[in-house]
C-alpha cells in the first residue's frame, strides 16, 4: 500500500520544493522519480502512484516514462550499483573482459544484487570517460583506467563494506538511495570534494605550457577589455 | 600563426579549486557577465556572431545565428537550455568542463539568457555523473549567493534562475528536440520540426538548445571579442575547440586547439600510438560520424574538411583503434548502442537498428555472407534520411563507412569461420603495451605498415 504518513509527509516536503523550481510542474518528474528512487532504493508501484499524485498524472503516464529511463529501476539493486562501460573504446580496452570476469566473480546478472544485496552489475553505455578507459561506475561516480583485478577488488571491497574511493569524485562514497536523492536536487556537502580534472583532462594543458602555446592576445585597441580575463585568454606558463 | 594548442576553456583546469567561484574569479571569472550587461541584448548576440562560433554540440551551426531566431518583443516566456547529456561515443568534453569549470558554463548561461530575453535556464545535465551534479549545483548556489542570478542582477534589472536538472539516463535525449519532451516530464521522444524550439521550444515558447561548450565558450568571446576568437581556426570552422583522443593511443588525454588541426599533429603531441602498433581505424566525431583511416591523418579537422572526407566533425571525440581490432566487432558494438537507444518512435531507426544488429552478429561470428553484407548496406540505405531524428542517420555511418574500407575483412570472417582477431592483444593489459611509440615527428600511425 501507499507510503506510511510519516514517510510521505517527509517526501511532500521535498517533492514541493523540486516542483517550486519548474515553471511547469511535469518537469518535476524526473526529479521525482529520482525521489522516489531514493527512498526505496528503485521505484515501486507506491513511488509511481505518489509521482502521479502530486503532478495530477495517470499512474500509466508515469509509468510510460519509468520504462523510458535506464537508470529508474523497478526491482531493488545492491547498496553499490556497478556499471561497466562497454562501449567500443572501453570494450576493446578490456571492459568486455572486465565485464565477463565481475559476472563470473559475483554470480549475478546484469542489475540482479547478490544474495546480501551489497553489489549489483549492470553493463553501461559511454558515460563520457573515454580517456580513462577502461571505465567503471559505481552509484554513478568515475572509477578511471580499470582492469580485471582492480574491478575484482573494488567489488570484494564494496562487499565487504571497505572504504573505497571514486577516482575523480568525492572522498566518501555514497550508497544507491543517497546518490538517487542528489539526482533529486538535494546535494550532500561533497561538491568540493576531489581534483578538479583527472590527469588525461590535462595532457594537452600540460604540453601546452611546457611549449608556451597559449591562445591569441586579444586585440588591445578601443573598448576591447584587457585580457585581465586570466582562465579566459592566455596567461604566462606557470 | 596560431600556436598548435590554445587552450582557452581547458586554461584553468589545473587549479585544483577553479570549480569554487573563488578560483574561478582568480583565473578571472564572472568579469564577461558584468561586460555583457552593459550592452544591448542584441549587441551580445552580434559579438557571438562575429565570432563565427558554431554549436559544439556536433551540428555546427552558427551560435549567434541560433540565439537570433528568437522572436523579439514577444511578451512570452523565453528559455536557454543548455545540452550537457553528453553522450556520444568517445566525446569527453562537456562533462569534465563541467566537472572543472561549472562556473564557466553558468556566466556563459547567464550571458546567453540575456541576450535572448530568457529568465529561467536549465542545465539538463546527463544522471549519470552524480559528482558533476554535484559540482554544478554547487556553483550555482555560489553563482546566486554572488549576485550573479537571481533577481535584478548586479542592478542591471535582469533576472535569471538557473536550473540543473539531472537526466535518467537516455542517449536520445542529446537530441534537442527530445530533450524538451524530457525536461517537461516526458518519455524522450524527437519532435516534429517545425515548429524549431526558437518558436515552440519547452512548454512551447521560445526557447533555444546549446551544447555546453558553445556556452562555455560564450564568456571568454564577450571579453576577448569576436574578431579573436575568429583568428584561430579556418575561415568557415572559427575558433578553437576541445579534441578527445583515446584507444590504442600512448597517451589518452584531452587537447584544446584551434579547428584544422590534424590527427597527427595531435598524436606527434603524446607519443603517438600505442608500443609498437600502427593505427587501423578512428573516428573524428564520435561514432555516429562513420569511421576514417591512416590515409585520414592529415585531413584538417574542421567541419568541411572532414565532411568532405564523407564523416563529420560532430564532437570531436577522436577514438582510435591499432590493427588488433577487429572492425566488425567494434561496429556491432556501436550498432548494438544505437538499437539499444533508439527511442522506438518510427520505424526504420527501430526496426532497422534491430535487423542491422543481427546481420552483424552473423558476420561477426563467421555466419555472414557477401549477400548479408549487401543486405546489411540496403537496410543503411533504407534508414538514412527516412528516420524520424538524427538517430537514425547517426546509426548507419559506422556500417557504411567500414564496410567502405573493410570490406574484405568482413569476409574473411566467413572464411576463417568466425572472428580472427584475438581480443586479448586489444586490450590495455596486454601483452607489450604501454610506453611510447617512440615514433619519429612525421612517423606517426599508420606509416609502419
Amino acid at each position: 500500500m501507499p507510503f506510511s504518513d510519516q514517510v510521505r509527509a517527509r517526501l511532500d516536503a521535498d517533492a514541493a520544493q523540486i516542483i517550486s523550481k519548474y515553471p511547469g510542474s511535469r518537469s518535476a518528474l524526473l526529479p521525482l522519480l529520482h525521489l522516489v528512487q531514493a527512498e526505496e532504493g528503485y521505484v515501486s508501484a507506491d513511488g509511481i502512484e505518489y509521482c502521479a499524485d502530486r503532478l495530477g498524472l495517470t499512474e500509466t503516464d508515469v509509468t510510460g516514462v519509468v520504462s523510458f529511463y535506464t537508470m529508474y529501476k523497478r526491482r531493488p539493486v545492491g547498496q553499490y550499483h556497478v556499471g561497466v562501460c562497454t562501449n567500443a573504446v572501453c570494450a576493446v580496452l578490456g571492459g568486455n573482459q572486465i565485464l565477463a570476469e565481475l559476472r563470473e566473480h559475483l554470480g549475478v546478472a546484469d542489475d540482479e544484487p547478490t544474495p546480501d544485496g551489497q553489489v549489483s552489475l549492470e553493463h553501461i553505455e559511454c558515460n563520457a570517460a573515454c580517456v580513462y578507459a577502461p571505465v567503471m561506475m559505481v552509484n554513478w561516480e568515475f572509477f578511471d583506467n580499470m582492469t580485471p583485478q582492480s574491478a575484482r577488488k573494488l567489488a570484494d571491497d564494496l562487499r565487504a563494506g571497505n572504504q573505497v574511493t571514486p577516482t575523480r569524485g568525492p572522498g566518501r562514497l555514497v550508497t544507491w538511495r543517497e546518490a538517487a536523492r542528489i539526482l533529486a536536487g538535494f546535494n550532500d556537502d561533497q561538491a568540493t570534494d576531489g581534483p578538479a580534472a583527472g590527469p588525461a583532462d590535462l595532457l594537452g594543458l600540460k604540453i601546452a605550457k611546457q611549449h608556451a602555446w597559449t591562445a591569441p592576445e586579444p586585440a588591445p585597441a578601443g573598448d576591447q577589455a584587457p585580457a585581465a580575463a586570466g582562465g579566459q585568454t592566455n596567461k604566462e606558463p606557470r | 600563426m596560431t600556436d598548435t594548442l590554445t587552450p582557452v576553456l581547458t586554461a584553468d583546469w589545473d587549479q585544483p579549486d577553479v570549480f569554487t567561484i573563488d578560483g574561478y574569479r582568480r583565473a578571472g571569472g564572472w568579469q564577461a557577465l558584468p561586460k555583457a550587461l552593459g550592452m544591448r541584448p542584441d549587441e551580445v548576440t552580434a559579438i557571438v556572431k562575429s565570432s563565427g562560433l558554431r554549436g559544439r554540440g556536433g551540428a555546427g551551426f552558427p551560435t549567434g545565428v541560433k540565439w537570433g531566431f528568437l522572436p523579439r518583443g514577444d511578451n512570452k516566456p523565453h528559455y536557454l537550455v543548455v545540452n550537457a547529456d553528453e553522450s556520444e561515443p568517445g566525446a569527453c568534453k562537456d562533462v569534465p568542463l563541467m566537472m572543472a569549470t561549472p562556473h564557466t558554463l553558468i556566466e556563459g548561461a547567464a550571458i546567453a539568457s540575456y541576450a535572448i530575453g530568457a529568465s529561467h535556464a536549465f542545465i539538463y545535465v546527463r544522471g549519470e555523473v552524480l559528482h558533476v551534479v554535484r559540482r554544478l549545483r554547487h556553483a550555482v548556489q555560489e553563482a546566486y549567493e554572488a549576485g550573479f542570478l537571481g533577481r535584478n542582477i548586479l542592478g542591471s534589472g535582469f533576472d535569471l534562475d538557473v536550473i540543473v536538472h539531472a537526466g535518467a539516463g537516455a542517449y536520445i535525449c542529446g537530441e534537442e528536440t527530445a530533450l524538451l519532451d524530457s525536461l517537461e516530464g516526458k518519455r524522450g521522444l524527437p519532435r516534429y520540426k517545425p515548429p524549431f524550439p526558437a518558436v515552440a521550444g519547452v512548454y512551447a515558447l521560445p526557447t533555444n538548445v546549446n551544447n555546453v561548450e558553445s556556452i562555455a565558450s560564450v564568456p571568454s568571446i564577450v571579453l576577448n571579442g569576436g574578431d579573436w576568437f575568429a583568428s584561430m581556426g579556418t575561415e568557415k570552422s572559427k575558433g578553437c575547440g576541445i579534441f578527445n583522443l583515446s584507444g590504442h593511443v600512448a597517451t589518452p588525454g584531452t587537447y584544446e586547439a584551434p579547428l584544422g588541426t590534424t590527427l597527427r599533429e595531435l598524436l606527434d603531441l603524446s607519443g603517438g600510438m600505442r608500443g609498437g602498433h600502427r593505427l587501423k581505424f578512428w573516428t573524428a566525431g564520435g561514432s555516429s560520424a562513420g569511421i576514417l583511416t591512416d590515409q585520414h591523418l592529415d585531413v584538417p579537422l574542421d567541419f568541411e574538411s572532414v565532411a568532405a572526407v564523407g564523416s563529420a566533425l560532430g564532437t570531436r571525440s577522436v577514438q582510435i583503434f591499432d590493427e588488433t581490432t577487429c572492425v566488425v566487432g567494434v561496429v556491432l558494438r556501436w550498432t548494438e548502442f544505437y538499437q539499444h537507444e533508439s527511442c522506438g518512435k518510427c520505424t526504420p531507426c527501430r526496426e532497422g537498428t534491430f535487423w542491422m544488429v543481427r546481420l552483424l552478429e552473423q558476420l561477426e561470428h563467421g555466419q555472414g555472407s557477401e549477400e548479408d553484407l549487401d543486405k546489411l548496406l540496403d537496410i543503411c540505405n533504407n534508414i538514412t534520411g527516412r528516420a524520424f531524428c538524427a538517430l537514425g542517420d547517426s546509426a548507419t555511418p559506422p556500417v557504411t563507412s567500414a564496410v567502405r574500407y573493410f570490406r574484405d575483412e568482413f569476409l574473411q570472417h566467413q572464411k576463417e569461420g568466425g572472428c580472427p582477431f584475438d581480443p586479448a592483444a586489444s586490450t590495455v593489459w596486454a601483452e607489450g603495451l604501454g610506453g611510447s611509440g617512440g615514433l619519429s615527428p612525421r612517423g606517426t600511425a599508420g606509416s609502419e605498415t
